[in-house]
């Protein structure tokens, strides 16, 4: 279990996280969404100890990770950016931080195969490929067993199949009772392997639920409606507390704040005539966008248009 | 819940294990491997040439140097090699503990060691016994094959006084340098900034200081870490040297001291 209370880290004039509090539980993959910027990576520097908050408190199963014996055996950890030498061999690499733990060889090479690194693990990592690199950050994450992961965007750079694998790694290591703490930017992504959300935006939560719960709550429901008789269903469905916008002149319209089922009912009591009734709901990436708009560092919004003629 | 994830009992991993992985760091890239073989190509080249060069000039060179040269052959033989060759340690001490920033290293070595003292302990350590074995190995080797060259105009023995203590002191310079240039890497973070200072320290300042006016330049120069340090390597103690051997080794020690101190208490409250 990973707890969070008030953490701040400021990085000179900037706030960098803000006050920050959520629990990750164990026996879940947790996903900690944000946009670029939003602190996920600092975050995750301040619960691992390589960054010292401003103010607030990180534990790990109620520990400083500072304060863990062998904090290898208790917490993986993968970082965003890279943390190995050009010029070390994989398993050399791995090799290191066994023995700073006290592990067994043999458990280097359990790794090395786990991953699926076997043929250049005694090649040097600076040749590696993004998806390799991941493997080999991947590999020195469980080399200790830990019972909790701390995973910063471990899909980038990963091909499709690669993408697939760590999300039934993921699943599968939470399936086994450990925490997964695990960041994206991307919504689709978390939506598929998260059972349990925390949403950040400009260091600040923005929301901690589950993912089922996100997905209801942030995506809005519309209906689609298409009737030959638009105008007048329009002025039933306004009188019964709903609002229909027509979409051109062909009869179409989208309904908001009714559900489908109620728009059928008052068509079927005015006698009026329906070619199509569909529920659609919102992107979740459109919902996730809304939700961090205005806390994404970097918006469009404040672009200067360019000037025509003047 | 599985196996797993039942919390054991773990106990902490000693120092020996943090030893042992900063070995397998060092053994693991090819920068130290050819800064080492460099080391021991320039050290013992340079000692052939020199001594070479002296025996061959001798018919040309005047009284009081050639008494000098017979005072202390083992400065001779010892100084052309170490002098050039120190560079290769000023940069692999620097690279030893820098190149972990420029990689990124570092943060896999402080999650896998949190408490951080113990890693920086554990290089030098490691850094500084093996640079001490291949130094004091170079050191011999450079003096065997030296005091035969130069037998016939100045003949020298490692049983003569101070000897001995000086070839040994051959690498009792070159760790303590090592240590030196270390302590600069952790400090400064970077490979080339690093490098830059260790050389500017070790061969820029002390002819700088020495144009400092009367005794000021003197004992400024005198107490400059590589300066001091040096002494250790001659066999006798000149006239116009301040410290002796020893002390101006303890004196490069204690610069040495301070700046892994410092170094340590940097790592502990930087962010990394």
């Amino acid at each position: 279990m990973i707890e969070a209370r008030g953490l701040t880290k400021r990085y000179g004039d900037k706030l960098a996280v803000d006050d920050l509090s959520f629990t990750v539980e164990r026996g879940k993959v947790t996903g900690f969404l944000g946009p670029n910027g939003a602190g996920k990576s600092t975050t995750m520097r301040l619960i691992l100890g390589l960054d010292r908050p401003n103010s607030g408190d990180a534990t790990i199963d109620g520990k400083h990770y500072r304060d863990l014996a062998a904090p290898l055996r208790v917490v993986g950890a993968l970082l965003e950016a890279r943390a190995t030498h050009p010029g070390r061999t994989a398993y050399n690499h791995l090799l290191f931080l066994a023995q700073t733990q006290g592990l067994d060889r043999k458990r280097v090479d359990e790794v090395i195969d786990l991953v699926g690194l076997h043929e250049v693990a005694r090649k040097r990592s600076g040749g590696f490929s993004l998806g390799m690199g991941q493997r080999l950050g991947i590999a020195a994450a469980l080399l200790g067993n830990p019972s909790v992961l701390v995973l910063d965007e471990p899909v980038n750079g990963l091909d499709p199949e690669g993408v697939v694998w760590i999300r039934n790694l993921m699943k599968h290591l939470a399936g086994e009772g450990r925490t997964v703490f695990v960041s994206s930017h991307l919504m689709n992504e978390m939506a598929v392997t998260a059972d349990h959300l925390i949403v950040i935006g400009r260091g600040k939560l923005v929301a901690d639920c589950s993912t089922e719960e996100f997905i209801e709550r942030s995506t809005e429901q519309t209906v689609v409606v298409h009737s030959p008789d638009a105008a007048k269903l329009a002025e039933v469905i306004a009188a019964d507390g709903g609002t229909a916008t027509p979409d051109g002149d062909d009869g179409m319209m989208t309904v908001a704040g009714m559900a489908a089922r109620r728009v059928g009912e008052l068509a079927a009591r005015d006698g009026l005539v329906l070619y199509e009734l569909t529920t659609k709901r919102g992107s979740l990436e459109q919902a996730f966008m809304e939700l961090t708009r205005d806390s994404v560092e970097y918006g469009n919004t404040s672009v200067p248009q360019p000037q025509v003629g003047a | 819940m599985t196996t797993t994830t039942a919390p054991a009992v773990i106990q902490r991993p000693g120092f020996g294990h943090t030893m042992i992985a900063e070995w397998t760091k060092i053994r693991s890239v090819r920068s130290t491997v050819w800064s080492l073989i460099l080391l021991v190509v320039l050290d013992l080249g340079f000692t052939a040439l020199f001594t070479a060069l002296t025996v061959a000039q001798w018919d040309r060179t005047g009284a009081t140097e050639r008494a000098a040269l017979i005072a202390d052959p083992t400065s001779v033989i010892l100084g052309g090699g170490l002098q050039l060759s120190q560079l290769t340690v000023c940069v692999l001490g620097v690279i030893v503990v820098a190149s972990e920033y420029s990689s990124g290293m570092i943060r896999a070595s402080l999650l896998a060691v949190p408490r951080r003292i113990p890693v920086l302990a554990a290089k030098s350590v490691v850094f500084g016994l093996l640079i001490f074995v291949l130094g004091t190995a170079v050191s011999f080797a450079s003096f065997f094959l030296g005091a035969p060259i130069l037998h016939s105009r100045a003949p020298v023995s490692l049983g003569d006084p101070g000897v001995l203590r000086a070839v040994i002191g051959g690498g009792l310079y070159l760790t303590m340098l090592g240590l030196f240039a270390l302590a600069v890497g952790a400090i400064v973070r970077h490979v080339a900034a690093g490098i830059t200072v260790v050389i500017g320290l070790v061969l820029v300042l002390a002819p700088l200081a020495q144009l400092l006016p009367g005794t000021l330049g003197k004992h400024v120069h005198a107490y400059l870490p590589s300066e001091a340090g040096r002494l250790i390597g001659q066999t006798v103690q000149r006239p116009d040297d301040l410290l002796s051997p020893w002390q101006g080794y303890a004196v490069f020690g204690a610069w040495t001291a301070v700046l892994l101190i410092v170094a340590g208490m940097l790592l502990t409250r930087r962010d990394a």
